[in-house]
């Protein structure tokens, strides 16, 4: 690859927010589209990386590494099965929430415009870091937009909103800092050279009680974001307080990120620590499913209620992260795209709403389908892919997780199936008091339906929740190999450890994992 | 010709599609024709896919034809294929042949409706659904059809959405049926991950195989069956049907009576060699059949809304199909839900030209005496009723015959028994009906009686054409005392079912004919003299015994029940977990946290410059305790 379009893909908005600075913040007009062109050239250029993607490799492609500030400090990105679609995921979501804020931010538009610039280039960041230093460079980065997205652009309780999502992210970060600098201290002493490189991190092969307090700190800092039961507290305020466009990055990719974490980093570093602590991190996530499922019953804000299905959802992509295996995997990282895109088409579904009446409390609206038909259709398939009905995104996400979480363990399984029943529960009894019903408040009778604009940015979402469900194969035939590769890695790596208990060691092979021959990918034994 | 069978399901799904994007543009006329065409294509397909099937061999059974691979992960590897057997064949035809009768009856019904396209289009999408469950070759992807088909319910019983009672009749019908769903998902991973694949050509290869044991059949039979409970209305998941009714009429024929709620029937006699490995499983088939049987009649027996005696009649009627299926007896079981099809939905049609003449009058109470205005409608209800009633020689007396008999010669007395308890009071609370709405005094709303009138003949016609079947249906499979090899519908069932018949002297078979013949007339007779010789009895029992009336009135308070044990208890104290846990222990604890981090930024004065302080605080703090880790 000469041109670096990945450097491409994660710096092209920061470029576009730095030069919203020199346009005149009178021409909202003109900012709102350059962001909106901004936005569309980078999904457009990831859409052309997606196409020079290979999915028959685990291997790291799109590599970029550079010297940066030394002792291991190393510019590095690169994308896999794992981190390409969340990628896309938040190239193609960035239109949609730029057009989406369209006439709902009224106040202070071009810094609005810069933030969410800023935030994309930060999460997308995130995503392609293969060194840990920038990793946690862009992973704390990212907190800053986001904390003045909330903070300046939000309702009523912003300011308490914004400190606890910034005080709960931080705390877990921290302690993740440190333990990503003993890791590096840990490569150091073993290999005598220095290295942030994830894959170099793999190499290292630490007793069982060195893994543990790394192994919370990491687990501390993702949990938190997931978030699982009870580091959830965050999650509804910010949500409930976020304009529309910060909600549903907030559900669609930020949470993604302590998903990704985990695969990431705490499940091939600390394989031992893991195993250790899977039968409570299990427990936290099914925990995470059925209280979440229940808040989500009875609360009485319908962003409160998105968030709190969020953390349902989550708990279910969670707990198939922790059957660790193939199934699972792949199907949580299918369904965290799935959740993606229905959380993120709700909260749109909700801003739509909000827009129009400054409420979002479930018992000031009512008999809204009669009024909005148009709206009501997209709302009630937004809704269906959250509840999982087959045919649409998520019902394939859901039955491959649970399919997994039923080989490792048929009873956190079978009480995991509950979900299919909360999630119909909350939904369809929000969604019928909401929508349904006959109309009892006046300013109902005069709301309008959908414009063009808000038609144009739920179709694509809308869209690719069919192909989703009906066609899912390109997307899992990309996930496999790297997923695949992770849980043989993982596997191997528990028993290497048990072996050699007591010292540190670094395994024999310190190789780079992308010049590794392929691999023959055998999953059927 | 049987290789262009896989087309049955498209031709509806494609008329959904144009309908629900250009619908509200199209003109009613052209809505209509498209719809039902589109279910008369996929109605003809099956037809000669049907014809061509009685001159393939069983060996080759079944069809099958693979589309594409839909989810592959791992050793989770579905495929989108169908599937065409004999009985698949039997329910292709008639999810698309009653089907196509009732969307033509639903021109007139819905012809004043504002939400015409809507109707259309969600009554498509239910056919293709409903024709995806019956002819996919795995439980997955019938899985997407199973629930396809109760988010059409949902869709359809919530038509009329802006009244509170349809949009809570929708919402309580999906959900009581995920409820049911969850145990047919349990099923799946249980089988998909014993065997490694859930074709059903796999799962039936694995039982020859002797891969499966008796304790196993007995758990997934029993999840499955959970999943049946739900989708077919038994207990103790029955309770959305009868709200069910809030639904348009049409769609309470098409979906809850003649194909929908059968889908439980179906999946259990497609799974009939897993069953067979587990008499405990099917026994407790047979059980909840019978006892719904008789339940369900019983508390259509006061019932006063026309609609709702027959939506338990069909919850009763559902419980003799699963009697069918539970005794070994699956063609039997397949038998009485194609007979009921016809003359169940026949009589949901029917209703409906009562209601339609009658202003949309539900209640009996305000009937009486309309033979003589309704008649193109009273004589096609009438056989309806016979049918049901068990009356020689028409289509229902034979299939219910078939199911009962099958339970007697398997030894299984108690249900046989209470078989024929639930068919004196089906006679009895049909004829109730006839008698309650066509004959006797009228009882009118002057303004009802002002715009009588008989429904049009595209309604009346459907209702014609379903009393045929009614009266005819049953001539394909007669019972044994008529003559050997008459049960033709039996053995075309055969290459799919393994059932094993029991066999029981033809005098002993005369008998339970007599018996069975004998309490539905006794069933009318006693409808008679309550409401047609001696009115005022009804009263005077109901005084007499207030508390079972009460009961059986009030529909065993079951709602209420289901309502203070499961649905107040899981939202009330969801409320105070909330309230106490959610907002004072975890959001206490860090409130605490962030107050006191607030007291430390004030007491280093330095940074005051409103919130970024505590962000900027913290960071500082990981900077100072990165500098330190990194200087040692």
């Amino acid at each position: 690859m000469n041109i670096p379009l990945l450097s491409f893909i994660v710096f092209f908005p920061l470029a576009g927010a730095l030069f919203l600075i020199f346009v005149n913040r009178e021409n909202e007009k003109v900012i709102r589209s350059l962001t909106l062109i901004f936005a569309l050239i980078n999904l457009a250029a990831s859409l052309w990386l997606f196409s020079g993607f290979d999915g028959g490799t685990h291997a790291l492609q799109f590599v970029e590494r550079h010297a940066w500030l030394g002792k291991g400090i190393e510019y590095h990105i690169g994308v896999d099965g794992i981190s390409i679609f969340l990628l896309l995921l938040t190239t193609f979501l960035l239109p949609i929430t730029i057009l989406s804020s369209w006439t709902y931010i009224k106040d202070k538009v071009k810094e609005y415009h810069i933030f969410m610039l800023v935030l994309s280039s930060g999460i997308l960041g995130v995503f392609v870091s293969m060194n840990m230093f920038l990793f946690y460079v862009f992973w704390e980065a990212m907190l800053i937009p986001m904390y003045f997205l909330i903070g300046i652009w939000g309702g009523k309780r912003k300011i308490y909103a914004t400190v606890k999502f910034v005080l709960f992210t931080m705390i877990g970060s921290l302690l993740m800092l440190v333990a990503i600098f003993f890791l590096y201290n840990q490569y150091f002493k073993a290999q005598g050279f220095h290295s942030f490189f994830i894959f170099d991190l793999y190499q290292l092969v630490l007793p069982t009680n060195v893994q543990i307090p790394l192994f919370l700190a990491f687990a501390l800092a993702f949990a938190i974001k997931v978030p699982l039961f009870p580091f959830h507290t965050w999650l509804p305020d910010a949500h409930v307080e976020a304009p529309t466009a910060g909600s549903v990055i907030l559900a669609a990719v930020l949470l993604k990120m302590g998903a990704y974490g985990f695969l990431r980093f705490a499940m091939p570093m600390f394989p031992n620590a893991l195993s250790k602590f899977l039968p409570y991190l299990a427990i936290l996530a099914l925990i995470s499913i059925i209280y979440g499922g229940l808040m989500a019953l009875i609360q009485k804000d319908v962003k409160s209620l998105v968030a709190y299905s969020s953390v349902s959802h989550m708990g279910l992509i969670m707990l198939a992260v922790f059957a660790l295996n193939l199934e699972a995997i792949e199907g949580a990282i299918y369904q965290m795209l799935n959740h993606g895109l229905s959380t993120g088409a709700l909260f749109l579904c909700v801003g739509i709403l909000y827009e129009r009446t400054h409420t979002r409390l479930i018992d000031d609206y009512g008999g809204v389908s009669k009024q909005m038909p148009v709206f009501s259709a997209f709302f009630l398939i937004c809704m269906l892919s959250s509840v999982g009905l087959p045919g649409l995104n998520g019902f394939v996400g859901e039955i491959l997780c649970l399919f997994g979480i039923f080989q490792a363990n048929k009873v956190l399984a079978i009480l995991g199936v509950s979900t299919v029943i909360l999630a119909a529960a909350y939904l369809l009894w929000m969604f019928k008091r909401v929508m349904q019903g006959p109309i009892v408040h006046e300013r109902i009778r005069s709301l309008k339906d959908m414009n063009k604009r808000e038609i144009v940015y739920l179709v694509p979402i809308v869209l690719l929740m069919f192909f989703m469900g009906i066609y899912p194969k390109p997307f899992l035939k990309k996930i496999e190999p790297s997923v695949s590769h992770l849980v043989k890695r993982f596997e191997e790596r528990v028993l290497l450890t048990d072996k050699t208990q007591g010292s540190d060691y670094i395994l024999p092979e310190v190789k780079n994992d992308q010049d590794n021959p392929q691999e023959k990918e055998d999953q059927n034994p | 010709m049987t290789d262009l069978f896989w087309l049955i399901p498209f031709f509806p799904i494609l008329s959904t599609f144009i309908l629900a994007v250009f619908g509200t543009k199209l003109p009613k006329k052209y809505i209509s024709l498209q719809a039902c065409f589109a279910v008369f294509a996929s109605f003809a397909v099956s037809l000669i896919s049907f014809l061509g099937l009685l001159k393939t061999g069983p060996e080759q059974l079944p069809l099958l034809k693979t589309l594409f691979s839909w989810i592959t992960a791992g050793k989770f590897q579905i495929a989108f294929s169908l599937q065409f057997d004999s009985l698949t064949a039997v329910m292709t035809l008639i999810v698309s042949g009653v089907g196509f009768i009732i969307h033509v009856y639903s021109i007139g019904y819905m012809a004043k409706d504002k939400s015409y396209a809507r109707f259309f289009t969600y009554m498509n999408l239910f056919t293709f659904s409903m024709l995806m469950l019956v002819m996919s070759s795995n439980l997955v992807l019938m899985f997407v059809g199973w629930e396809g088909v109760g988010l059409c319910s949902y869709l359809l019983i919530g038509f009329w959405y802006e009244k509170h009672s349809a949009s809570n009749a929708g919402m309580k019908a999906f959900i009581v049926n995920r409820i049911g769903d969850a145990g047919f998902l349990l099923a799946i991973l249980f089988l998909f991950v014993h065997i490694g694949s859930v074709e059903f050509t796999a799962i039936n290869q694995a039982i020859s195989g002797n891969m499966i044991t008796a304790g196993f059949a007995t758990l997934v039979g029993i999840l499955l069956f959970v999943g049946a409970t739900g989708k077919s209305a038994q207990i103790p998941l029955y309770v959305w049907l009868p709200d069910a009714m809030e639904g348009p009429t049409p769609v309470s024929a098409l979906i809850h009576a003649a194909t929908m709620v059968t889908a439980g029937v179906y999946m259990v006699a497609r799974m009939n060699m897993l069953y067979s490995l587990s008499t405990t499983a099917g026994n407790i088939v047979a059980l909840v059949g019978a006892l719904t049987a008789v339940f369900a009649a019983s508390m259509a027996l006061t019932q006063n809304d026309i609609k709702r005696v027959l939506a338990y009649s069909t919850i009763s009627q559902l419980g003799y199909m699963f009697i069918g299926c539970g005794v070994g007896a699956y063609a039997a079981g397949i038998f009485h839900l194609y007979t009921h099809a016809f003359f169940k939905s026949l009589l949901f049609l029917a209703a409906g030209s009562v209601m339609h003449a009658l202003s949309g009058e539900l209640n009996m109470q305000k009937m009486g005496g309309l033979k003589k205005y309704l008649p193109r409608t009273y004589y096609p209800f009438l056989i309806g009723a016979i049918a049901i009633a068990g009356i020689p020689f028409l289509s229902g007396f034979f299939s219910k015959d078939a199911i009962l008999t099958s339970a007697y010669a398997q030894g299984n007395y108690l249900v046989w028994a209470l078989g024929i308890l639930g068919a004196v009071m089906t006679a009895f609370y049909m004829f109730r009906l006839i008698f309650m709405t066509f004959h006797g005094k009228e009882r009118l709303e002057p303004e009802a009686k002002k715009h009588l009138h008989e429904s049009p003949p595209v309604m009346t016609l459907p209702l014609a054409v379903l009393a045929f079947f009614a009266v005819v249906a049953g001539y394909v499979s007669l019972p044994a005392v008529f003559g050997k090899n008459l049960d033709w519908f039996g053995r075309f069932l055969e290459p799919v079912i393994h059932g094993h018949a029991h066999h029981i002297s033809l005098g002993m078979e005369w008998l339970l004919i007599f018996i069975s013949v004998a309490v539905a007339v006794l069933g009318i007779f006693i409808a008679y003299v309550f409401y047609i010789s001696k009115t005022h009895l009804p009263s005077q029992l109901a005084q007499k015994f207030p508390f079972l009336y009460r009961l059986l009135f009030n529909k065993y308070y079951v709602d209420e029940a289901y309502n203070a044990l499961f649905i107040q208890p899981a939202v009330k104290g969801s409320e105070l977990v909330y309230k106490h846990f959610d907002l004072k222990v975890i959001d206490g604890a860090v409130n605490g946290a962030g107050k006191s981090a607030n007291a430390v930024g004030k007491l280093l004065s330095f940074l005051q410059t409103g919130f970024i302080k505590d962000y900027a605080l913290i960071f500082l703090v990981g900077a100072i305790l990165l500098l330190g880790y990194l200087l040692f």
